[in-house]
């Protein structure tokens, strides 16, 4: 679904990201977990068509990207809602830009707002929710044009502990169902470990691929009670030791 | 209800103590006239006194709105292209350090004795704090949000009407709120440059004719006039963006 074959890039002096090579499934779901400054939002962009690798090419669905595409869609560390809207007006924002059909539209944002727990809130603005909330609505919005690409940057980094495993789950139940092509950059290796098919660990800069790992863990995944601690355990401990 | 008592409180005082000041003193009306007396004035020809500030408030809203839509679609321009900006603001800049009052009497020669001299007077004296206050806040629009409408490829026209323009018009509110203040200044201005109409003619013909008590009372009313347009513009703010207060802190 995604190829990047050679894609480096440069600001300036800087070398952000060199020589990266690779592949996500359809379906799949990639973390990309690596120190900060480290290429990984760089990387993120470029596969979105919002920045132009100095070297290299970047594939989706067969096609090179060359501008940003109706069918990916972005989540970003920081829920960027636009602060005069109603919940439900945020996540229909895609909607207006992109020009889809309107009713039923919004028939699909109050699904997922309902499935996402904010059925009740759809009327409120931004600012009256918590952050944890907010970046809910921030995953509806991506999720109302129905993607086949979701790319995520960091989305849970900037919400306390059990709010981002709160959502990590919730991120697992959505992927299981939708099945959209996911790019997640995180640098929490448990939220790596239970939410990825595979794990890209970059090296600090110049951002280049150090390993990719594979994680064989039956779904849905939590670090609860359950049976493969073991596993998980082994994964988080080998990710530990490629990142520190 | 609590926000009003604080700002009445420090009107009744102050006008307390002017009052006291003239009783006290003895002071003529002619010097400086007591409370009572403007009171007396406004009451002796409240008709005038109305018409002539119907005159000035009328002047006022027309420049102010003028300026207000045509400043933000001026920093609407300048924030399109980088090359439009550069070549116009230094010509802005240039334009807004001209004196207004020296402006005065060259529009009364272009425009002639109506109400147009005086309207474009308060465009002129507007337009800059609409301006620069409205490029700000384009200017502002943070990162993420930028990148959310183009990765959603928006166009121009929606990425300004959808994010951009919203996203600034708590300051240009700011710019509002200056400029509702100079229109005042900008029609008295011109009224008192070519005294036919308004309460800025009738401070500069009560002082000719010694009617002091008058002019206090045209004073007052532009006073009011000044206070009632600040805060229906701040009103209008409120009403129109209760988000902006939530998200500045
Ligand atoms: N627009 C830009 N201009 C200049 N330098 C940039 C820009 N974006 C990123 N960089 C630099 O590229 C490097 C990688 O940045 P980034 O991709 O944001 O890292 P990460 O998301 O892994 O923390 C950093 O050193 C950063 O300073
Ligand atoms: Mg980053």
């Amino acid at each position: 679904m995604i190829g990047l074959s050679g894609v480096s890039r440069r600001f300036g002096a800087v070398e952000a990201l060199a020589g990266i090579d690779l592949e996500v499934g359809e379906s799949e779901f990639l973390a990309v977990i690596g120190r900060s400054g480290c290429g990984k939002s760089t990387l993120l962009r470029i596969i979105a068509g919002l920045l132009e690798p100095s070297a290299g090419t970047v594939v989706v669905d067969g096609r090179p990207v060359r501008r940003p595409r109706r069918d990916v869609a972005l989540v970003f560390q920081r829920p960027a809602l636009l602060p005069w809207r109603t919940v439900l007006g945020n996540v229909l924002l895609p909607v207006e830009i992109l020009g889809l059909p309107s009713a039923s539209s919004r028939k699909h944002a109050l699904e997922l707002l309902d499935s996402a727990g904010l059925g009740d809130v759809h009327g409120r603005l931004p600012h009256e929710l918590s952050g944890g909330m907010q970046q809910r609505v921030a995953l509806c919005r991506a999720l109302v044009q129905r993607p086949r690409v979701l790319l995520m940057d960091e989305p849970f980094s900037a919400l306390d502990a059990l709010t981002r495993a709160e959502l990590a789950d919730r991120l697992q139940e959505l992927h299981m169902g939708l099945r959209a092509t996911t790019v997640f950059v995180t640098h929490s290796i448990q939220e790596a470990v239970l939410l990825a098919d595979r794990v890209a660990v970059l090296t600090p800069r110049p951002g280049r691929i150090r390993k990719i790992l594979d994680v064989d863990i039956p779904r849905p995944r939590s670090f609860g009670h359950n049976a493969h601690l073991i596993e998980v355990s082994r994964c988080v401990a080998e990710l530990h030791d490629l990142l520190l | 209800m609590k926000s009003f008592a604080l700002p009445v409180a420090g009107a009744v005082v102050a006008i307390a103590v002017w009052w006291a000041a003239t009783a006290v003193l003895g002071v003529r009306p002619f010097f400086l006239p007591s409370p009572p007396d403007i009171v007396a004035a406004f009451l002796a020809q409240p008709g005038y006194l109305l018409r002539e500030a119907w005159a000035t408030l009328t002047a006022t809203v027309i420049g102010f709105l003028v300026a207000a839509v045509g400043g933000v679609l001026l920093a609407v321009v300048l924030t399109l292209a980088q090359s439009v900006s550069r070549a116009t603001l230094p010509l802005l800049v240039a334009l807004n350090s001209v004196p207004k009052v020296a402006l005065a009497p060259l529009l009364v020669l272009w425009l002639g004795f109506g109400a147009a001299p005086k309207v474009v007077l308060v465009v002129l004296i507007c337009f800059f704090p609409v301006v620069v206050a409205s490029a700000a806040g384009l200017g502002s629009t943070p990162a993420e949000l930028g990148e959310l409408g183009r990765s959603l490829s928006a166009s121009r026209w929606q990425q300004y009407a959808k994010i951009r323009l919203p996203w600034a018009l708590p300051q240009v509110f700011v710019g509002l709120k200056i400029a509702i203040s100079l229109a005042v200044i900008g029609a008295v201005v011109a009224e008192i440059n070519q005294p036919n109409h308004g309460l800025g003619a009738v401070v500069v013909l009560s002082g000719m004719s010694f009617d002091t008590p008058l002019a206090f009372a045209a004073i007052a009313l532009l006073a009011l006039l000044s206070v009632g347009l600040f805060y229906a513009v701040a009103g209008l703010e409120r009403l129109l963006l209760p988000w902006a207060k939530a998200i500045t802190g």
